[in-house]
């Protein structure tokens, strides 16, 4: 059922025959020519190079790319080598090409029957001898067995469409056969070759936005109901609730929005490594994984990229175990560490698991938010008062807004205090900032490459002992796995 | 029927039964028809029928819609190349393929990287889901499943486990265990239930949460140990084909998109549409939050890839090129968010400068559709992975 939705998930299609015609447009197009094929004169040929050419001129790209596109547009069967049609390939020199026969696209999408493909196959091994290769023999042989019964309509309608074709000049017949010949390359391609035409798992379509107008439902070429067709008076009530409540909405000017974008990617870009590299050096170039070893989770001292960055964002420095380890230290020295710890245990309710929500809400209450409690917080009596109603009925987004109102309170006080403080400039001064790896070793390799070293193994995560939250774990060890499984 | 009589103003093809009559108008909506007597009386007497209900609440739909973009564009004071101006031009870009990871018999459609920055997890249409080392290219696990076509796949936080489903309309958690004595597909969870194809599935922070995308429209978030649903999300009118999480300080949104072109960001607790977005003219492949959180790209069939910013509340940037014909089917930003990596389904990947909005480089390699591609957690490579059956690290 290649209908509405089989081309509506191929709209690259359309825009390779727009691509096409504007190739054979007779002022803009590409040079095209007659050939001599033997003793016939062919014409409207292009040279591969110069279609490469066109593409380049018309796109501005690069030849490596042009020669892509262009090996594309072949593959599709847009384009066909006259010389030698079993082979969808574009070659960059004077080999000639044409352009298939619209009647041919491939976004027609006809169901190319097995019924066509035998006539097809029939007709070529009934013109020559010999004419059919490998695996089209084959199929011709699986063919004969499961139509058998129609076998005789098969070889009826090749001799009919061969006497036809007869009637033809010899040129425009030998033209006939290579578009036909094309058009079952992409349709039946040879074993190895991908097919083109082959798209994944079929997807449903839109079909709200195309509302049914009969009362019986779908227009006939539909894909088979699926669960949209009956939503659609809902939708368009939901569409439009939605519509609503974004007009509502408060919006940004752009330019504050796109400004920021430019002050974020120019503050990350020495920390992006893929934008400015990183020392001592990438371990996906150099094979050499200490670039891992020295940014490890919980290392007794990180780099000073790494510690900058904890000034970058609040988020930042609680995402990093080893920048909350020292924030939590922090904390202590301004006695307010329990804002963190109620943070950490709000957060490990909300991702916790479902059955656990209960023994969790209890145990924050009691630890942080109970009169009297070991660790109480201080949330203003708004939110408490809101908070302790709601811990009738726990579910794990009940401490939210205790949670948010503990975290701007860390983010607008404690944070930029701990970023002023002795202890961040200390970290500051101490981080380490690796150099770059020596050259040499790099150099050892281009001249013995049979001394190339193994990369590294590390253990994987599923074998280290569970870390729990606000410990650091042991430092991730050094090359003591040798090989991976299996 | 009383005896009325009517003006007669205009004589011609009713709007409704298209036949040359004396029309009279009728008023429906605050639209103005001709309706001949005939349909004007059926009109009458029928009451509003579904087909014209339909047709009028679409019609309210498209006009809300326009009303909107109005608003949206009353802010759009300048255009993000334009901003992007004065800053200075990328140079030329080398990446070279770094690691070339064989071992699939098919068609690669999904892979997830471990936050440990090497291992990843990637997935297949022969039903195969191997957990690599990429950086030594070993192997370390293979599960085979009980479907074809496992189009989505992750890795959980700690490391422990992997989720992964297709065609079976499930997500399976899989915890990853060295012991050889036990069978890895023994101790498959089974968590989501969908009534249709799954086509993407994410952690969220922690390994006992999974949020599923399907094809049966809706998105959902699912408590991995009793697979209980957490909540559901509707609104999408077609197949939803991707998902991402957004990195912010909150953490309680996500984005999809889907193949009715929208882009929906969704507030996980309450299951209700934040910000809907409809630029795009075909199915959305893939979705990836900006490192910042405060925007979002999507890769499209229409081969365009697109920013929108959540606070603009308006899609800010095309990255197209017209020499790029085929969809992108997945995207993902460098660290920084300067660079967009796209992997496209003509096998190539094209590397775009945020920024700017030109291209900055196209890399060749893939021998067959890219089908998916995520940027490391340290953003030292990106790993694609294709329908040549083979996954590339790139660096």
């Amino acid at each position: 059922m290649a209908g509405v939705r089989a081309g509506a998930q191929m709209p690259h299609l359309s825009k390779m025959e727009r691509v096409v015609v504007s190739m054979q447009d007779p002022d803009q197009g590409v040079k095209m020519r007659s050939q001599r094929l033997l003793i016939t004169v062919i014409p409207h040929m292009v040279a591969g190079s110069d279609l490469v050419e066109w593409l380049i001129q018309k796109y501005c790209i690069s030849e490596e790319e042009a020669l892509h596109l262009g090996t594309l547009l072949v593959q599709h069967g847009y384009l066909y080598p006259l010389r030698d049609p079993r082979c969808l390939v574009l070659r960059p020199d004077d080999t000639p090409y044409r352009f298939q026969t619209p009647y041919f696209w491939t976004s027609t999408l006809w169901p190319a029957t097995e019924l066509d493909y035998a006539i097809y196959l029939a007709k070529k091994n009934i013109r020559k001898q010999g004419a059919l290769v490998g695996h089209e023999k084959e199929h011709y042989g699986q063919l004969h067995r499961k139509i058998n019964h129609a076998w005789d309509l098969v070889v009826m309608q090749a001799r009919e469409q061969l006497r036809a074709a007869k009637q033809r000049r010899k040129g425009d017949r030998l033209v006939m056969a290579c578009q036909e010949q094309t058009y079952w390359l992409v349709n039946r391609p040879p074993p190895g070759v991908p097919s083109v035409l082959e798209q994944g798992p079929e997807r449903s379509s839109c079909t709200a936005g195309q509302a049914q107008m009969s009362p019986q439902g779908l227009p006939s070429n539909c894909s088979p109901p699926g669960p949209f067709q009956n939503k659609n008076i809902d939708f368009y009530k939901r569409e439009m609730e939605l519509c609503r409540k974004a007009l509502g909405r408060a919006r940004v000017k752009s330019s504050v929005c796109l400004e920021a974008y430019l002050k974020f990617s120019s503050q990350r870009e020495l920390h992006d490594p893929i934008m400015s590299g990183c020392l001592p050096g990438n371990p996906w170039v150099t094979d050499d994984d200490t670039y891992w070893t020295m940014n490890a989770p919980s290392v007794a001292v990180p780099t000073k990229l790494r510690v900058e960055r904890w000034g970058f964002s609040f988020q930042e420095l609680l995402e990093d175990p080893v920048g909350r380890a020292h924030f939590m230290a922090f904390l202590g020295t301004e006695f307010s560490a329990e804002n963190l710890s109620f943070w950490e245990a709000c957060e490990e309710l909300r991702h916790g698991g479902q059955a656990q929500v209960r023994v969790m809400v209890d145990a924050v209450y009691q630890q942080f938010l109970a009169p009297g409690a070991a660790r109480w917080v201080n949330i203003d009596s708004r939110t408490m008062e809101r908070t302790l109603e709601g811990l009738h009925q726990p579910h794990r987004y009940v401490l939210d807004d205790a949670q948010l109102h503990i975290y701007m309170l860390m983010k607008k006080d404690s944070y930029p205090r701990f970023l002023k403080s002795a202890a961040y400039k200390d970290l500051l001064a101490e981080a380490v900032i690796p150099p770059e790896a020596k050259k040499r070793s790099r150099l050892a390799h281009r001249v013995f490459p049979f001394m190339r070293k193994l990369p590294h193994s590390s253990p994987s995560p599923a074998l280290l002992p569970a870390a729990t939250s606000g410990e650091p774990a042991a430092a991730a060890g050094g090359p003591e796995c040798g090989e991976g499984g299996a | 029927m009383c005896d009325q009589t009517f003006l007669v103003n205009v004589f011609g093809s009713c709007d409704k039964c298209f036949k040359q009559r004396a029309l009279r108008p009728v008023f429906k909506k605050s639209q103005q028809l001709s309706y001949c007597s005939m349909c004007a009386e059926i009109m009458a007497t029928d009451g509003l029928h579904e087909n014209q209900t339909l047709a009028s609440l679409k019609s309210e739909a498209e006009s809300l819609k326009g009303k909107l973009e109005e608003e949206r564009a009353k802010l759009h004071d300048v255009e993000l190349h334009q901003v992007a101006e004065r800053v200075e031009a990328l140079g030329q870009f080398v990446m070279k393929t770094r690691r070339t990871l064989k071992g699939h018999g098919n068609k690669v459609l999904c892979m997830d990287w471990c936050k440990d920055k090497r291992r990843i997890v990637s997935s297949s249409q022969d039903g195969k889901v191997i957990v690599w080392d990429s950086f030594t290219t070993n192997k370390e696990h293979a599960v085979t499943m009980p479907c074809t076509w496992v189009m989505a796949c992750a890795y959980a936080p700690s490391g422990c486990a992997i989720a992964c489903g297709g065609l079976d309309n499930k997500c399976s958690v899989y915890p990853l265990t060295f012991d050889k004595n036990e069978n890895m597909a023994a101790k498959k969870k089974s968590v989501a239930m969908h009534t249709n194809y799954l086509s993407a599935c994410s952690f969220t922070n922690s390994d006992m949460q999974i949020l599923t995308a399907s094809g049966d429209g809706t998105c959902a978030l699912w408590d991995v140990e009793s697979g209980q649903l957490l909540q559901s999300f509707h609104g999408h009118g077609a197949d939803v084909l991707c998902l991402d999480l957004a990195p912010s300080e909150t953490g309680n949104t996500f984005v999809s998109g889907g193949c009715d072109k929208k882009a929906m960001v969704w507030d996980m607790r309450s299951g209700q549409c934040v910000q809907a977005f409809e630029t795009h003219e075909s199915d959305i492949n893939s979705v990836r939050y900006y490192p910042s959180g405060d925007a979002f790209a999507s890769g499209s069939d229409d081969a365009t890839c697109r920013l929108y910013d959540l606070r603009a509340d308006r899609e800010v940037a095309i990255y197209s090129k017209e020499s790029i014909i085929f969809g992108a089917s997945s995207v993902d930003f460098s660290l920084s968010g300067r660079l967009l990596f796209a992997g496209y389904n003509d096998y190539t990947i094209n590397v775009w400068d945020v920024l700017k909005g030109s291209r900055v480089s196209i890399l060749f390699g893939h021998e067959n559709r890219v089908s998916t591609l995520r940027v490391s957690p340290d953003g030292t490579a990106f790993c694609s992975g294709s329908w040549d059956h083979t996954l590339r690290v790139w660096a």
